[in-house]
């Protein structure tokens, strides 16, 4: 009987949980296949007709095309910024774990102030400016770059740990040392972490609002992100095509979620409990 | 000339004494070379630490972007002389702590239930962290929808229950603790992952040394499951803490600060005066946040490794 009634009381429990969360995003998708009239209620009614392809194809005409562009751009940001990160962050964490000293506590400083300072917005306006990569893409890249290497470096300083040091050694033997052993034989050991640093970082980068909203202002070259925020201006009044924007943009975030879940979750705690 | 070194390396090698050799040492340094610091090392000197230096000095200048004139400690007088951005400040505060509390709270919570043996927890766990994963604008817009008043679903779903909402969002009173909640409904996933990650490493024999006491579940989480998750609690404290004190993009989304200045951070701060010109002032914003920053953030992360350590 006491089992009985505490089985029911923790169900209830997870109900409530999964209500909570599950909610929100059935609002999303109901709102963006309604009709504009029925949209503008913002209640949860079942639609009463299903204009699915017609929203769909006003949100991606809109504008001239600003959501493809927009999609074009942010997936060059995010897989360029990515493949940099993951390189240099294994290069940085692979020297941090194998050589402590003087060095590697000043480059842990680093990683971690890099962790807790928040960025001189203004001052690197200022710095891209100069170097002429202010309202560029490149410019847009070099941010996420420099913002997302320090979580990088931590995962990946945590996981050379695990890998023997004689393996190193045994690399030596044959005589590969230097880059060459870093690329030829550690780097591919990595490659559990990497997935990890990429599936992390790309929807960190393509989630991301307010880099875009700084470095990349106006509309020569939108992200997806930023479209959300000129669709709410614009669409003040068209709920059914801002929700459909939504959920076209979480699409990529939702397909990297399902495939990887097990993965990205393993790979998040491994990192912020060590960490 | 053949310069033979190999009898000076002997007695040197030897010197070393036990463990591996020097000279072996010095070979595995170099085949770790520092140049690999290299790429990483000088995309982040260029791009992060070069403008974090270059702050301090332009938070002191009356500042175009093109030409920066000095004006010593004016732009932190302004900064704290104004009423709307010393409320920024406790603003910041309140909302960092309240968000992290509660991350705290109901990321334990949910720890707890999600490592019970229920069918359903598999799926509840991808329903949790799912928001994670999900662009806070777009979590912005729609609990800026969903919170509106009368016809929000949030107030009707209240009235059904008998009991009458507010404008959650448009109230001077609710508007910044009504985004930390939705902050806490969108990060708390991360937490819950954390923390099943804390509690599955318990060991066992700590639950069955409480059972043969005869405890409940009561006493099973107050003396295994809260103190020996603590590595987790001290993971999300400080994750929580340092996303909540930058935290911009769902406040800019949600209210823009308003009504009037009842929800501005630092952050938001940060980008209105960089949006009306006020360069110099905007960045001496961004100083206060790094000093905010740090000030909280190192002696709570000593404190709280400190007490780690200890449990």
């Amino acid at each position: 009987m006491r089992t009985l009634r505490r089985l029911a009381g923790e169900s209830a429990a997870l109900v409530l949980a999964g209500v909570v969360f599950l909610i929100p995003f059935s609002f999303m998708l109901l709102t963006a296949v309604k009709d504009g009239p029925q949209s503008a209620d913002l209640d949860f009614s079942w639609p009463t007709s299903w204009p699915i392809v017609a929203n769909f194809r006003e949100v991606i005409e809109a504008r001239d095309y600003i959501l493809l562009r927009a999609y074009v751009n942010s997936i060059l940001v995010t897989v360029v910024a990515v493949g940099f990160i993951v390189v240099f962050a294994a290069m940085a964490g692979y020297v941090i774990q194998r050589r402590p000293g003087r060095v590697a506590a000043i480059a842990n400083v680093l990683v971690l102030s890099g962790l807790i300072i928040p960025p001189a917005i203004v001052p690197t306006i200022w710095l891209l400016q100069g170097m002429g990569l202010f309202k560029t893409v490149p410019g847009l890249i070099l941010v996420e770059i420099a913002f997302n290497l320090s979580f990088a470096v931590l995962l990946f300083r945590a996981f050379v740990a695990g890998i023997p040091r004689e393996l190193d050694e045994a690399a030596m033997m044959d005589g590969c040392t230097g880059w060459k052993l870093f690329f030829k034989v550690v780097f591919p050991l990595l490659r559990p972490v990497a997935i990890t640093v990429a599936l992390t970082t790309s929807v960190a980068i393509f989630n991301d609002f307010v880099n875009p909203l700084y470095f990349l202002p106006g509309d020569d070259h939108p992200t997806v992100q930023t479209t959300l925020y000129s669709f709410q201006s614009q669409y003040s009044t068209q709920w059914n095509l801002l929700f459909m924007d939504i959920v076209l943009i979480t699409i990529p975030p939702l397909l990297t979620f399902i495939f990887f879940n097990r993965k990205i979750v393993a790979g998040m705690t491994a990192g912020a409990v060590k960490g | 000339m053949v310069v033979d070194d190999r009898p000076s390396a002997g007695p040197r090698a030897k010197s070393a004494g036990p463990g591996p050799s020097r000279s072996a040492r010095r070979r595995t340094g170099a085949a770790q070379p520092y140049s690999l610091y290299l790429p990483a090392g000088v995309v982040y000197l260029v791009i992060f630490l070069v403008p974090t230096a270059m702050a301090f000095y332009f938070s002191l200048t009356r500042w175009t972007l093109f030409e920066s004139q000095f004006v010593g400690l004016q732009n932190y007088k302004d900064f704290f002389a104004e009423q709307s951005l010393r409320i920024s400040l406790q603003n910041t505060l309140v909302y960092a702590v309240v968000t992290s509390l509660l991350k705290v709270v109901f990321g334990l919570l949910l720890g707890v239930m999600l490592t019970s043996r229920l069918r359903t927890t598999g799926f509840l766990r991808s329903v949790v962290f799912f928001p994670v994963l999900v662009s806070t604008v777009a979590v912005g817009i729609t609990f800026s929808v969903l919170l509106r008043p009368d016809t929000g679903l949030v107030d009707k779903a209240l009235a059904l229950v008998g009991v009458s909402g507010t404008d959650w969002l448009g109230s001077a009173q609710t508007a910044l603790l009504s985004v930390a909640l939705v902050d806490v409904w969108k990060g708390v996933g991360l937490a819950t992952v954390i923390y099943i990650a804390g509690i599955l490493s318990i060991p066992q024999t700590y639950y069955e040394a409480v059972a043969v006491d005869g405890g409940g579940a009561w006493q099973r989480f107050r003396h295994v499951t809260f103190p020996l998750s603590w590595p987790a609690t001290y993971s999300v404290v400080l994750l929580s803490l340092i996303g909540g004190l930058r935290s911009f993009d769902l406040i800019w989304t949600m209210t823009r600060g308003g009504p009037g200045f009842s929800s501005d951070v630092i952050a938001s701060i940060i980008y209105k005066q960089y949006q009306a010109g006020f360069y110099g002032l905007s960045t001496a914003g961004n100083v206060v946040l790094f000093v905010l920053v740090t000030a909280l953030i190192l002696p709570l992360s000593w404190y709280l490794g400190k007490k780690e350590v200890a449990a």
